[in-house]
């Protein structure tokens, strides 16, 4: 049975239609060609396909875009303003926090929830704020310094 | 996989989630889906209808009334950790839903959710028995409130009847100076418990009191460890008496077995963990 | 000529699409009117096909087509593209790998039939109506056992389920000899465990078949877009190789596993002629779990002999390769020519021999992943010096100092013979180690061991000193081992008019950040800005031809290509240049972009004389315009990166738990290009060969079920299992090529297994634990502390 979703994604808002049992991330990715965000399991283990749902970061192939539906939405594409960086994206190039990409768009989103609550964490708390994050190229090394570096740069009032 | 053709139903009210729940008895609640939507990508359920009641607001709360703390079937292990309340007054809830899974998986799951599904390797089950717990559930016509130690009774099984929803936990607020703690020895891949063992205590003149044990993962369904905790009960808090107590655990129950922990080691896991909860609320 | 960019941390140019969700990886791409693939896969390890019913699935509403292995029965399979022969000279076995399976299915996840619909949803839906009928036969997954008389046979063709058997070294009599004479011998038995390389993007593949040019299009999610085309054309389909282009845009991650040309890949591309439609398919995880090669799997038994004084005299090795089903692409090199060829180590040990036996199981194939064939002769022998030197009661360090192999650079000394057919090009392996051993502060850590160990704790310290052969390959060499191919690589320079630089490398990039590097070595080169260079990879129509990416080759191979070419560009270029200044070549310098007139301050700037180039009215007679040059480098010998690894552990003496407390790594990778990419892939290797050593391991059950099929069941190191890196570097140039770069990517998986292991060891040799068998898992731990 088809539903219609009214969704906001990266602030602009989308009213569609979905099969029932359509996941979030396929609706983000062949609905709307966002393909920021990424598949990397089918058990809802690696977090490549984590979005901002109401501004938490959940994983979108564990929901049904149905669930979605009068949310906010913000994926990876929607977290530079124009040509300005976020500044966890100027981060990530400028401590390589990324090798192959795959992982990182999901990676981003689960630092910047974590930034949202903990605006200066330590290297545990990145650790075990990216538990959900599976990243197989970077040894998470420069992920974390990368968030670090995140978090410095957005403690400095602009 | 994907998941099977399913129909996707918004609830409006508890009382509609009810009624469409009575008229398609294939049909599953869906709350965060975290453990339903896993498993129909899987195709190892595969609903005819789910019925969404994430955006029942009056099923998500977190209070003090009466004596007890009350928290909404659909509130999230996220809200639970973040909760001052809890923290202050049931720390035990967010020591644990601060394990549970990961920061995505903590602001989607619910409390209502995970105790439905009763997966002997979740982490909740052990905190609400050893908090004691009440289950308040509904099927439009009759409320009932089940002590969690009824609730549940084995592997992915609980006392809930078809048609019946979980509206609420309840739990007595704990006596002051009541310790508690979850801890929890996880399976590195899943992350879920190998075992987890939550503990209540009260000391008092250097006595323990009021002592609760619970234990997840271990078998295949949560459990009290009475004989952990008769053996410590109206005991000093000496480091013998805690090792001694704790080397009872998981003693005769059904023991789980994977490739991670046989039984013999889960058996073993279970005693360390208890002598580590064992100190740190007896300390 | 200064360097501007070689040698500097610059940030990478390719990182931009990827931090806004830009990057296209094969799954982002879609085609008009595409339609899905799905494969219908057995869940049986090895059973006979009865009957395959597909007619319910065909009559479903958005179905296009079924296809099964009737369809294939004559079309040949995948090859293998390496041929090892037996110890006697008669030629490998090499079974057909079919690309959907007829009649016996010979590991859970072979495929069975394919599905092609208008959506991935309904594709999935119709092979779950496929109504298959297998007859179930035994299976066997464990290599010896697979060799047990009445074992069940993968291959009915080969009735002992061997693939070959083969031999390094010396002559086997003088090792025995050898040993015979050793003052102490340390015998281990060795399981070094199956893993799943897992790179986080899914495979992922594309057909295409345009009829109007009756060309064929693969999208695919490869690290060597050209070999897969050679082999897809010439060995399974029989499509002429110029009608079929094939791309790999970008690629999440392969670390080996992406090298091979898969069944799919013929599968989609052979399809999407059939129904005129391109067709996608992409793998699920628990798919690509049965189905993606893995790697390592040998059970083995090593001895090494020691003289009084602590000097290694032989070394002794019989192992057993689990292979899988089916021979992958470099199954066959994995075990012998990049293993065995490796037993030398970093010591001088006098006679070496492997006997090796490699065999077919019911399992999924085992090829190159990360490290291959270098991580298992690293991991031998890293733990054999262990063990002798805990056994001989000599410090596992100074044991090390005491048979390396002395320093030399292979200029001015020799390169260095082992008795396993390489030479070594440059080493200076003690400089490594002392490096290593001054960062973790050995003498203050021994202090802290005895203090923890008093408080019950559980403290231990491993070293891994290792050696690996990189920037494979020289092709005569390979290709008098039995290689298919040639391990060359091809760079074309294309200088625009406007002097900006577009070079295309058959190199490829996964992840390694060759759109940075390798644009470093052009610019300065040539003098010019990064901004103006270009690096195009990973399609065949663009690129002359290539070999991809893989046993870390991309610089030490692809950048020395680039450098030919460069070269020829500087030549001609300066042909031009003395034209327009008025004088001879031989007055001319070349250096930051321009040629000078020597001793004037007459010059011509790079950009002037690409436009002269293509606009050449006032130029040299008898010189083509243009200024485009091609190169194809076959390397002189293989680069042969080395370093040292330190773990630091703590065990709880409880649980059994490993937490790694430091890790120190040092290593010589030769010349160095990008520094922060450099550590990045040290990194990546470390967390890989950490993995190995403490989390992953591939479970099959006694019917040859994967138990560790998903990553619910498949630990692999998240952000909370490691430590931050300590990491250092030594230069010793690689001699042979023309950057001096030996190559990174492998290095960090190699030397990193055994320094765990060796630490948890050294943290539980008092209780007597002296082996375990990866991963080291906390019930193993356990059970080891407490014999039980
Ligand atoms: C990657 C991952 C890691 C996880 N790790 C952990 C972990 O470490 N520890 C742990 O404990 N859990 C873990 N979980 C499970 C997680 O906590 C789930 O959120 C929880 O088990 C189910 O809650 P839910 O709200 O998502 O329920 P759903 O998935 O929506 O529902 C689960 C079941 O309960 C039923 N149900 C839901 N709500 C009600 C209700 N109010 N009344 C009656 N029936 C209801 C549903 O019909 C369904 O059968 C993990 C999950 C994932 C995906
Ligand atoms: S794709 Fe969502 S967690 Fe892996
Ligand atoms: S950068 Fe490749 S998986 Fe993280």
């Amino acid at each position: 049975m088809a539903e219609t979703v009214n969704i906001t994604v990266n602030g602009t808002q989308h009213s569609k239609e979905v099969e029932g049992r359509t996941l979030l991330v396929h609706f983000l990715r062949d609905t709307l060609g966002l393909t920021g965000t990424h598949v990397g399991c089918d058990t809802s283990s690696c977090g490549a396909c984590t979005v901002h749902i109401n501004g938490k970061a959940v994983k979108s192939c564990s929901m049904l875009a149905a669930q979605a539906d009068g949310k906010s939405i913000t994926t990876i594409e929607g977290m530079a303003n124009g040509d300005e960086l976020h500044p966890l994206q100027e981060s990530f190039r400028e401590k390589h926090g990324l090798q192959c990409g795959f992982c990182t768009p999901g990676m981003i989103m689960t630092a910047a929830d974590l930034l949202n609550h903990n605006p200066n964490p330590s290297e545990t708390d990145i650790r075990e704020a990216l538990e959900g994050n599976i990243c197989r190229c970077t040894g998470y090394h420069n992920i974390v310094e990368a968030i670090k570096d995140a978090a410095e740069k957005m403690a400095v009032p602009a | 996989m994907l998941p099977n053709t399913v129909d996707y139903y918004r609830a409006s009210s508890v009382s509609d989630a009810l009624n469409v729940l009575k008229a398609n008895p294939d049909a599953k609640i869906l709350a965060g889906g975290h453990s339903l939507i896993p498993a129909m990508k899987l195709r190892l359920n595969s609903p005819s209808m789910v019925i969404d009641i994430a955006n029942l607001s009056d099923l998500n709360y977190i209070k003090e009334e009466g004596g007890n703390i009350r928290i909404g079937a659909m509130t999230t292990h996220g809200q639970i950790a973040h909760s001052s309340l809890l923290a202050e007054k049931l720390p035990l809830f967010t020591e644990t839903a601060d394990v549970i899974g990961d920061v995505q998986v903590r602001n989607m799951g619910t409390i209502g959710g995970s105790i439905a599904h009763a997966d002997p390797s979740a982490d909740w089950p052990a905190a609400l028995l050893a908090a004691d717990a009440s289950i308040v559930v509904t099927n439009g016509d009759e409320t009932r409130s089940i002590p969690a130690t009824d609730f549940f009774v084995g592997f992915f099984s609980t006392a809930l009847e078809e048609g019946e929803i979980i509206t609420e936990i309840q739990v007595p607020v704990p006596a002051t100076g009541t310790k508690m703690t979850y801890q929890k020895f996880m399976q590195p891949a899943s992350r879920f418990a190998i075992v987890g063992c939550a503990a209540m205590a009260k000391v008092e003149n250097g006595v323990v009191a009021d002592v609760k044990v619970a234990f997840t993962g271990v078998s295949d369904g949560p459990f009290r460890d009475g004989n952990v905790e008769a053996a410590i009960s109206g005991k000093t808090t000496t480091a013998e008496n805690i090792a001694s107590a704790a080397a009872q655990a998981a003693s005769d129950v059904n023991l789980n077995a994977d490739h991670y922990a046989d039984e013999d080691y889960r058996q073993h896991l279970a005693r360390v963990y208890a002598k580590r909860a064992l100190s740190a609320v007896c300390g | 000529m200064s360097n501007k960019y070689i040698g500097q941390s610059v940030k990478r140019v390719e990182d931009k699409r990827f931090i806004t969700g830009e990057g296209r990886y094969t799954d982002d791409i879609v085609l008009p009117r595409m339609v899905h693939a799905y494969i219908l896969r057995s869940p049986y390890a090895h059973a006979r096909i009865k009957s395959i019913d597909t007619s319910e699935a065909l009559a479903m509403k958005g179905v296009v087509a079924i296809y099964t292995g009737k369809d294939f029965e004559n079309i040949n399979g995948v090859p293998c593209g390496w041929q090892v022969n037996f110890k006697d000279g008669t030629t490998m076995r090499e079974p057909k790998h079919p690309l959907l399976v007829l009649d016996k299915v010979k590991h859970a996840g072979d495929g069975v039939a394919m599905v092609v619909a208008e959506t991935k949803e309904i594709a999935a839906d119709a092979a779950e109506a496929i109504n298959v009928k297998y007859e179930v036969l035994k299976a066997v997954t464990n290599p010896k056992e697979a060799l047990a008389p009445g074992a069940p046979l993968v291959h009915d063709e080969y009735p002992d389920n061997i693939a070959f058997d083969w031999q390094i070294g010396n002559d086997k009599a003088e090792v025995d000899a050898a040993m015979d004479s050793a003052h102490h011998i340390t015998k281990l038995d060795f399981t070094n465990n199956r893993v799943v390389p897992n790179a986080m993007e899914p495979r992922s593949y594309i057909g295409d078949y345009d009829t109007a040019y009756d060309r064929y299009t693969l999208y695919t999610s490869t690290q060597n877009p050209h070999l897969i085309r050679l082999l897809m054309c010439a060995f399974v389909l029989g499509i002429p190789e110029h009608k079929v282009r094939v791309v790999g845009p970008d690629v999440g991650g392969g670390f080996g596993s992406k090298i091979y040309h898969y069944t799919e890949e013929a599968l989609v591309t052979w399809a999407a002629k059939q129904l005129r439609r391109p067709i996608k398919w992409t793998s699920d995880r628990s798919e690509a779990f049965l189905t993606d090669a893995h790697g390592r799997d040998h059970v083995s038994t090593a001895e090494m002999g020691f003289d009084k004084d602590g000097h290694i005299v032989g070394l002794r090795i019989k192992t057993y390769a689990n292979l899988g089903a089916y021979l992958s692409t470099f199954a066959s090199a994995v075990p012998t020519y990049l293993h065995g060829t490796l037993l030398q180590g970093v010591y001088t040990t006098p006679k070496i021999h492997l006997d090796m036996t490699c065999v077919f199981t019911h399992t999924t194939a085992v090829d190159a992943y990360r490290g291959a064939g270098r991580p298992e002769a690293t991991y031998l022998l890293e733990r054999l010096m262990d063990v002798s030197a805990h056994e001989m009661g000599i410090d596992p360090a100074e044991l090390r100092f005491k048979n390396f192999i002395p320093p030399f650079d292979g200029v001015n000394q020799a390169g260095y013979q082992t008795q396993v057919a390489l030479q070594y090009d440059s080493g200076n392996y003690h400089a490594v180690l002392e490096r290593g051993l001054e960062m973790l502060g050995y003498a203050d850590f021994k202090e802290k061991q005895a203090e923890a160990r008093k408080n019950g704790k559980l403290l231990g310290v491993g070293f891994s000193t290792y050696i690996e052969a990189c920037g494979i390959a020289p092709s005569a060499v390979v290709g008098s081992l039995g290689a298919r191919a040639g391990l060359f690589e091809s760079a074309q320079v294309r200088v625009q008019p406007t002097g900006k630089v577009n070079v295309y490398t058959g190199s490829h990039s996964h992840g390694q950040g060759h759109e940075t590097s390798f644009a470093q070595v052009v610019a300065d080169k040539l003098g010019i800005p990064l901004a103006d260079v270009e690096i195009i990879h990973g399609d065949s129509d663009a690129v002359a031809f290539g070999m991809g990416t893989y046993g870390s080759r991309s610089l030490a191979v692809g950048g020395s290509a680039i450098v030919k070419s460069i070269e020829k560009v500087l030549e001609k270029g300066a042909k031009i240049a003395a034209h327009k200044l008025e004088c001879s070549t031989d007055d001319l310098d070349f250096a930051d972009g321009k040629w000078t007139v020597k001793g004037t301050d007459k010059s011509i700037g790079f950009g002037d004389v690409a436009l002269t180039a293509y606009v050449p009215h006032v130029y040299p007679a008898n010189l083509e315009p243009g200024l485009d040059f091609s190169s194809f480098y076959d390397p002189a010998n293989f680069t042969y990166p080395f370093g040292c690894h330190i773990a630091v552990v703590e065990v709880d003496a409880e649980t059994g738990k490993v937490t790694i407390k430091r890790f120190v790594a040092v290593d010589d990778v030769g010349n160095v290009i990008n520094p922060m990419i450099v550590e990045g892939q040290i990194h990546g290797g470390l967390a890989q060969g950490i993995g190995q050593a403490l989390l992953e391991g591939v479970i099959y059950d006694e019917n040859g079920q994967l138990t560790t099929g998903t990553f619910m069941d498949y630990a692999m190191p998240r952000a909370d299992d490691l430590p931050m890196f300590e990491t250092d570097r030594k230069t010793t140039p690689c001699p042979h090529n023309p950057l001096g770069v030996k190559g990174a990517g492998e290095a960090g998986a190699i030397g990193s297994t055994p320094a765990v292991v060796n630490a948890v060891m050294n943290a539980t040799w008092h209780l007597g634990v002296r082996d375990l068998e990866m991963p080291l898992t906390p019930q193993r731990v356990w059970r080891a502390m407490n014999h039980k």
